[in-house]
């Protein structure tokens, strides 16, 4: 069973978690992005966290994970929804996505991808 | 409404349970919701901190009263190998395993009150509270 649904859009990738997460469904989403990535040749991934109720040091550590590895596949990737509780103990805790990408929502998040993405050496610019 | 509850701390499932069930006994004491999510946030590192370390153990979380205000205690044993000098394990950034070494000094940012007790050998207890006010 897929914990956190994929979607495609475009040159883009959006997972949307639906429900609080495990660490294997979070080991489970890195394997499925890194997988889709290369599949469908995406230059960007959103993960829209908005359902979480807490990202605690595990989580934060495989979202980074997640952003980096991905980046190594050639995909930008941005982090949407942290809802300002969420944010509040992940300061508290001492946690940051130091060069992840983070956007307020999914409107933000693709804006922000948008922009990432042209920018990209070689293609057209 | 529920004044106690016992978390069996087994595997990494059972943290995301520990912290609903922190979560909701914090909502029903009276907690506003960003001390719910601060609540929640340090059951879920010390729950880690068992699943890492200790593999296995428990948390109980039930009501208190202080001088008048009520309040939530978390106290999470387990009877795993112990930590040998609490004070470095306690200093942020510290880890000796995959962790990023935030879990229980973090842990203690986010409630009132927090100790710690470990004997090698025989295991670790943390004890920590936040107080309504």
């Amino acid at each position: 069973m897929l914990q956190v649904p994929i979607l495609k859009q475009g040159g883009y990738l959006i997972a949307s978690i639906q429900s609080v997460l495990s660490d294997a469904d979070l080991l489970q989403l890195r394997d499925n992005l890194a997988e889709r990535v290369g599949r469908f040749r995406s230059r960007g991934v959103i993960i829209d966290v908005t359902v979480l109720d807490v990202i605690d040091s595990f989580a934060t550590r495989m979202l980074r994970a997640i952003a980096h590895m991905l980046k190594l596949r050639g995909a930008e990737t941005v982090i949407v929804g942290i809802q300002p509780d969420v944010a509040f103990a992940m300061v508290q805790l001492g946690l940051t996505l130091e060069g992840v990408g983070t956007a307020l929502d999914l409107e933000e998040g693709l804006a922000y991808l948008n922009t990432r993405t042209k920018q990209l050496p070689g293609h057209g610019k | 409404m529920e004044n106690e509850t016992l978390t069996e701390i087994r595997s990494a499932v059972d943290i995301v349970t520990a912290r609903q069930r922190g979560r909701a006994l914090a909502l029903d004491l009276g907690f506003s919701g960003g001390d719910v999510t601060l609540i929640a946030a340090a059951i879920s590192e010390v729950a880690r901190n068992i699943v890492d370390h200790a593999k296995q153990g428990q948390i109980v979380m039930h009501r208190i009263h202080g001088k008048g205000d009520p309040g939530i205690q978390i106290i999470a044993t387990d009877e795993g190998p112990g930590i040998s000098d609490v004070a470095q394990a306690m200093q942020y950034g510290y880890s000796t395993r995959k962790g990023l070494g935030v879990g229980l000094p973090g842990a203690k940012w986010l409630m009132d009150e927090f100790d710690i007790i470990s004997h090698v050998g025989k295991g670790t207890t943390v004890t920590m509270k936040k107080w309504l006010r």
